[in-house]
């Protein structure tokens, strides 16, 4: 690298020559020798001085609390829990050390229900909207990308889903199916979501399908298939997963409501809606038996919002950093 | 400093030389909107053999970009109406559909586009990207299309190409990254390369290498190239033949060393005026094209450059004038008063002594629309009856008397 020269008057920015315009010219010529010179004069071509980006303390928090449940409920038949099914001890007793989250009105332990209880949510929560992604966002992506027809027509069976209000539909797909196993209630609720999702789907592959990317890849020649699945779908993939982290709550949440009407799984199986829905009887005297199943099922909502929000934002990547 | 001379090579080379490479008959491509039909594309022929390169010049909106597209049958078929013939190899594919255009795409015309920003999928490996299309097009495997991978990669000037082959678009720097697009359309092989502003998007001392970098490739793979730019600089050197568009029409054509030295068309003349001269003082003011490009939905009566031309006389706003070509010198033109033919010298004094202290071109619009008795549309001072050089006016060129509408 040349030294800067050290003359006072500082009218040459290379050594050995003092004409600023022989200089330019040579430039504009394209000598590529002084144009590598400027390369490596340019600090701007140095990577690594970009911050970090952090995902905070509320989203660890929020993901301890999300994965303590998780763990616990995974774990639920090694745990030496008391069973869920059958009364082990007197009716209606505080929390206490025996019973840490006390017992129900018939004496089972609110402890060990909600932790079984937490199987369900999840499996709900994850499952139904597993099967909203794979329906809704196959919808999305073939409507967004194909447009004309397949769109109007794809798009407009999911406007009538949408029509639908999402309790409502859920209890007549739940109703309609006759028992109200696991399968059932998943089935409700991801129908519901197929909905939301392909439009969100959509959304963001019409965006990534006007992308000159895209134009790239059927220049040189990739099928419309290829570019789907190359192409859009890892672009569209990671906004949609941050968003289904939130889909999952919302999922949670819907199952709570179906358990409270009774139409999730039925008891004794226990489940964090119908233990709010037990002890709703016994508010007055035993708020417990109902605030305790609630309060965790918003601690585990309210977590999976937080840690979904964060990351769509961590992973928001601006258009500039492409 | 030196700039390659490309050679053509002979006819002796190719086996099949006898058909041209690429032929292009008047191709049109109209987009209909709600505004009316955008002729964005209008008439244009040109052709291409191996190992030669097109520099297709004009400014923005003129339909360069588009022409390519349209070349490549890369259009979203909505709306577009696309007519003329595309000849590829003595073969017209303008009826051919997506599945048999696929064929032709990425193995015999691979376009690198104007910003690498944009063109690379920002969530793929880089290698991936190359090895795409060499296991679908070449049914490579995956350790031939890896090591010829970074072989290209390696040939487009990118260092330690096999760690680069690993990486992700955001990892590189804006030249890096058009490196990489290059490579990938280089990498099957094609017959022809569009490169469409390749530099427009980067940093001013990375465009001669980028340029140089697509120049050896095509001498070395015996390419045709079709090098779209704005910028006559970018052409000058690295040409063949230049052909300059405007406003969706060829207007000029000519072998690049005949354009440079005996420019006919003032449109041609307007840009390299434009062009900044190191022998200016600085602060000298833009020698600027005034006005916009013409619009193409309802574009101006006879010549679209009329409204920002020095040269424009009366007629020039009522005949379009046809594309003419000098003898056999393979030059062509788009002009009723060619610059530096005493016709146009004759027009452009006449303006220049008629304007005073006004822009030439404005004040003789003016003028030419005030002579045929059209409504001024220009926006700016009212048409304050610019004198019309009485008993000067020449014999209109042709022979059909103006029955323009006002």
């Amino acid at each position: 690298m040349p030294e800067r020269s050290s003359d006072p008057g500082g009218s040459s920015f290379f050594a050995g020559s003092g004409d600023m315009a022989s200089e330019i010219s040579q430039i504009a010529d394209g000598d590529v020798a002084v144009l590598e010179i400027l390369h490596d004069l340019d600090p701007g071509q140095v990577d690594d001085a970009v911050a970090k980006k952090r995902l905070g303390f509320g989203f660890w928090l929020a993901s301890a609390w999300f994965f303590l449940v998780l763990v616990l409920a995974l774990l639920a038949p090694l745990l030496p829990l008391k069973d869920p099914l059958v009364p082990v001890g007197r009716p209606r007793q505080s929390p206490n050390i025996e019973f840490w989250f006390g017992t129900d009105s018939i004496g089972r332990d609110i402890f060990s229900r909600v932790i079984w209880g937490g199987r369900v949510s999840l499996v709900v929560g994850f499952a139904s909207i597993l099967l909203g992604l794979a329906v809704g966002g196959t919808i999305g992506i073939v409507a967004g990308y194909y447009k004309r027809r397949t769109e109007a027509f794809l798009m407009g069976s999911m406007d009538v889903l949408l029509a639908f209000p999402a309790l409502l539909l859920a209890l007549v797909i739940v109703s309609f199916t006759g028992d109200n196993s696991i399968t059932n209630v998943v089935l409700a609720i991801g129908i519901v979501s197929i909905a939301p999702i392909a439009r969100l789907v959509r959304a963001s592959t019409l965006v990534f399908s006007q992308r000159e990317f895209v134009t790239a890849a059927r220049s040189l020649g990739a099928s419309n298939g290829r570019i789907i699945t190359r192409e859009i779908l890892p672009n569209v993939l990671l906004p949609v997963l941050s968003f289904s982290i939130i889909g999952v709550a919302v999922a949670i949440v819907a199952e709570g409501g179906l358990a409270f009407l009774g139409l999730s799984v039925p008891p004794p199986t226990p489940t964090w809606g119908g233990m709010i829905n037990d002890g709703r009887a016994q508010l007055d005297n035993h708020p417990y038996m109902s605030l305790i199943p609630c309060f965790i099922m918003f601690l585990t909502v309210l977590s999976l919002n937080l840690a979904g929000d964060r990351i769509r934002e961590y992973f928001d990547i601006k258009e500039g950093a492409l | 400093m030196s700039r390659k001379v490309i050679t053509t090579a002979g006819a002796s080379g190719t086996p099949d030389a006898a058909t041209q490479l690429l032929d292009v008959v008047d191709l049109k491509t109209h987009f209909r909107t709600e505004r009316g039909t955008v002729r964005a594309v209008d008439g244009v022929s040109l052709n291409l053999d191996r190992g030669r390169t097109l520099g297709v010049v004009g400014e923005s909106g003129s339909g360069k970009t588009i022409l390519s597209r349209s070349i490549m049958g890369l259009l979203p078929s909505r709306n577009t109406v696309r007519q003329g013939h595309v000849f590829y190899e003595g073969v017209d594919i303008v009826g051919y559909d997506q599945n048999q255009m696929r064929d032709i795409w990425g193995a015999e015309m691979a376009m690198v586009f104007q910003d690498p920003m944009t063109s690379l999928n920002p969530v793929m490996k880089i290698g991936l990207q190359i090895t795409e299309s060499l296991t679908h097009h070449l049914k490579m495997d995956k350790k031939e299309a890896k090591a010829t991978a970074t072989a290209l990669l390696a040939s487009v000037g990118i260092p330690e190409p096999v760690q680069r082959f690993d990486e992700y678009p955001h990892q590189l720097s804006g030249g890096m990254r058009q490196r990489v697009t290059i490579a990938i359309a280089l990498a099957c092989g094609p017959k022809v390369l569009f490169a469409d502003e390749p530099t427009t998007a980067l940093d001013v001392t990375v465009q001669a290498q980028i340029l140089n970098l697509l120049a050896a490739q095509q001498q070395e793979r015996h390419m045709a190239m079709i090098l779209v730019t704005h910028d006559l600089g970018v052409v000058a050197g690295r040409a063949d033949e230049i052909l300059v568009m405007y406003g969706g029409k060829v207007v000029e054509q000519a072998p690049t060393a005949l354009l440079f030295d005996n420019v006919k068309m003032p449109y041609t003349e307007a840009l390299l005026r434009s062009i900044p001269k190191l022998s200016h003082r600085s602060h000298t003011r833009l020698d600027a094209i005034p006005g916009r490009p013409p619009d193409l939905v309802n574009p101006p009566p006879g010549c679209n450059f009329s409204p920002r031309c020095r040269y424009v006389q009366p007629s020039c706003l009522v005949q379009e004038p046809p594309l003419m070509s000098i003898g056999t010198t393979g030059q062509h033109y788009r002009c009723w008063y060619p610059v530096g033919t005493p016709e146009g010298d004759d027009a452009l004094a006449r303006n220049i002594a008629a304007a005073g202290d006004e822009d030439v071109a404005v004040a003789a619009f003016r003028a030419a629309q005030v002579a045929v008795g059209a409504t001024p549309q220009s926006l700016d001072p009212p048409p304050v009856a610019a004198p019309v050089p009485g008993g000067t006016r020449p014999p209109p060129p042709d022979r059909t008397q103006p029955t323009e509408e006002a």
